[in-house]
């Protein structure tokens, strides 16, 4: 399957490179994660986000470290799309003192709030309130930054994905809600959960835009968000970007993932998958040469490895911390 | 200089100062103004509240700072959390704490949990005004006073003011805190006038204030019922009886060591609250003292709180449901051993 293919280039050189990184660097990333959860090395659930890479880079591409994100369970693609330091992530997942949360949050809370990233949230629809009030410090504060959601299908039925996409509307609140519509909620198809055929099309119940893009081309995802986020960053108020995508493990790792066909998962992971797609595109586009690609991939490779090998090395919270950071002050 | 105004204007000048003070201030709710884009309303003439506590704040700081929300407390109450987490320092009105069930999430697991889960790496400066309480009509789900629930998770702060200048001192306090605080508004106290000073005052979280000073008998009572307290203990020194009243003004965090110091003084421990008794406050605070201060104590802990039912409409029902002087001046009496105290004051 083929990508969208304009007469002008879609991407720089430099942004198309960086797409191709940070995808690399999520699916190994997982992938890593994948192999040590089933080693036993890895306390508690994990939820892995590949296979769903083109949404979060697609996305994250147009914002800088001062817009905001919010996330999900599925929330590792995230962080790094957003700048997450992989060495702090992974020592997080281990439950490590040197994690980006000090080993407090685990995979399902890993934040950054120095890199605009609000959090993984293990409540399914806890980032769309959250995501309105960001950008509504924003409006407040006209810093022009944006707030963007990302959410799963299973939160499409959630009041407060009904009511974040009400309020963002009323106040015209610079967010953009990205669906990542990967056709399970656990394990309950979108289909029988969601009275909808799209989760886009629930945007016109609230008078905004609502787009539906293949969220395993990359380049379709880069352009629906940049519209979303001009209109954002324009004060013309939110957008409903739905992506329809797949997830390559299961809802969590230990999943037999027995609600999916063998044929639907194949056809997934081997002609869909985003990567291979994005890269088919960026040689016959002339964007990237053989040689940037595979040095990236080494890149990503590496990054990963050293963050394993930080984890592995870093020391477990001490007992006092269960203690701080409760509370600023009590 | 102090001067006498309502627990509702104490408040509502807690908001003024905090706001003048800090434009990161917003205050955003249900009707917090009212009347939100219809021409022919002038500012002066909308709400300011359901029951007029955020009047006049429009007029000085504009509809940009003070927010009416749609019915919608999962969304806006959310929101507040995530704007107080990106830089602003929201005050956020649930307009009846009974109305939690609609968004316990975004203070239970958002607002509460987010700095511990970020390892310390996210403040939450959002005050949550509610208000709770029987005794206004308003039945069952507009009357409970639900601050157990929040005291229970760590994270939040809980404060209940039993008197204006404590409300105004206690607000500008929250508001000023770097963590989240559900700020609980008795809806029968605003229109109780006191003594309250003028200009921004701060009066900490986590210091309990005696109210009254005694030697015979502590009783620890909570929000409005600080005033059954006050009321019982005037009847009782009319028989001799000296009781000392304890307002913890804070339940989160709680100032055990003035109330296990008062006990350890008077030997004798009642707790009036008048939420339901399974899991409460005044099981709380039993419980701190049977712990810490039991070798104080010469009799059983009393607890003086509504039934466990809901809270009744018919006034007649209600009115049972609250905990009275008369009920207080029982149990002391019950406490002491001494019957002749009730018959006398009967």
């Amino acid at each position: 399957m083929g990508m969208v293919q304009t007469a002008q280039p879609v991407l720089t050189h430099e942004k198309a490179l960086w797409m191709y990184r940070k995808m690399v660097e999520i699916r190994r990333f997982e992938d890593a994660v994948h192999d040590l959860f089933a080693k036993g090395k890895l306390p508690g659930f994990v939820h892995l986000y590949a296979g769903e890479e083109a949404v979060a880079v697609g996305v994250c591409a147009h914002l800088s470290e001062a817009d905001s994100i919010t996330s999900t369970h599925r929330g590792h693609g995230h962080c790094i799309a957003k700048g997450c330091d992989l060495d702090g992530m992974m020592a997080e997942i281990y439950g490590k003192a040197t994690g980006l949360c000090k080993g407090k949050g685990g995979s399902m809370h890993i934040a950054d709030l120095t890199k605009g990233m609000l959090g993984a949230n293990g409540i399914v629809g806890g980032g769309f309130p959250l995501a309105c009030g960001a950008a509504l410090t924003a409006k407040r504060k006209g810093t022009n930054q944006v707030a963007v959601c990302f959410f799963g299908d299973g939160a499409n039925n959630q009041g407060t994905f009904h009511e974040g996409l009400n309020l963002a509307a009323i106040w015209k609140l610079p967010v953009i809600f990205v669906a990542e519509n990967n056709g399970y909620a656990e394990a309950t198809p979108f289909t029988y959960a969601s009275s909808c055929r799209r989760i886009a099309d629930r945007a016109a119940a609230y008078d905004i835009p609502g787009v539906v893009v293949d969220g395993k081309d990359v380049v379709a995802v880069y352009q629906a968000a940049e519209e979303a986020v001009r209109r954002a960053r324009s004060g013309e108020g939110p957008t409903l970007i739905e992506c329809i995508t797949y997830r390559n493990y299961g809802h969590f790792e230990g999943d037999a993932q027995t609600y999916k066909a063998k044929e639907e998962r194949k056809r997934h992971l081997e002609e869909l998958d985003a990567i291979v797609r994005f890269r088919s595109y960026l040689l016959d586009g002339g964007l990237a040469s053989g040689e940037d690609l595979s040095r990236l991939e080494e890149e990503a490779r590496a990054a990963v490895e050293q963050a394993i090998q930080f984890a592995e090395e870093s020391p477990f919270p001490s007992p006092t911390d269960l203690f701080d950071d409760v509370y600023v002050s009590y | 200089m102090a001067r006498s105004i309502s627990f509702s204007e104490a408040i509502n000048e807690a908001l003024t100062i905090a706001m003048a003070a800090d434009e990161n201030v917003i205050l955003m709710g249900e009707d917090v103004v009212g009347g939100a884009q219809v021409d022919h309303l002038q500012d002066d003439e909308a709400w300011g509240g359901v029951l007029g506590v955020t009047k006049g704040l429009v007029q000085q700081f504009g509809r940009d700072r003070v927010l009416d929300t749609p019915i919608s407390e999962a969304g806006y109450i959310g929101a507040a959390v995530g704007a107080a987490a990106t830089g602003l320092r929201p005050v956020a009105e649930l307009m009846f704490n009974d109305f939690i069930g609609s968004c316990l999430d975004q203070l239970m697991n958002q607002a509460a949990k987010l700095r511990y889960m970020f390892g310390g790496k996210a403040e939450v400066p959002l005050t949550i005004r509610t208000m709770h309480g029987a005794g206004f009509r308003a039945a069952a789900q507009h009357s409970q006073s639900l601050y157990a629930l929040f005291t229970h998770i760590p994270g939040l702060k809980v404060v209940v003011p039993s008197t204006p200048a404590d409300a105004k001192g206690l607000l500008l306090t929250s508001i000023a805190d770097n963590d989240p605080v559900v700020f609980f508004e008795d809806k029968t106290l605003y229109n109780v006038k006191g003594e309250v000073p003028e200009g921004d005052y701060r009066i900490p979280l986590g210091k309990a204030d005696i109210k009254r000073a005694g030697r015979d008998l502590t009783i620890v009572a909570i929000g409005k019922q600080v005033h059954t307290a006050l009321a019982a203990a005037d009847t009782l020194a009319t028989q001799g009886i000296d009781v000392e009243v304890v307002d913890p003004r804070s339940l989160s965090p709680l100032d055990e060591d003035t109330i296990l110091a008062s006990v350890a003084k008077t030997n004798r421990l009642i707790v009036i609250d008048e939420a339901t008794a399974r899991c409460g406050v005044a099981a709380d605070i039993a419980a701190l003292v049977a712990d810490k201060g039991f070798d104080s104590l010469d009799a059983p802990i009393k607890r003086i709180t509504g039934p466990h039912t809901p809270v009744p409409f018919s006034p007649v029902l209600e009115d049972l449901y609250l905990p009275t002087p008369t009920k207080v001046i029982q149990t002391v009496a019950e406490l002491l051993g001494d019957s002749s105290i009730a018959a006398a004051v009967s």
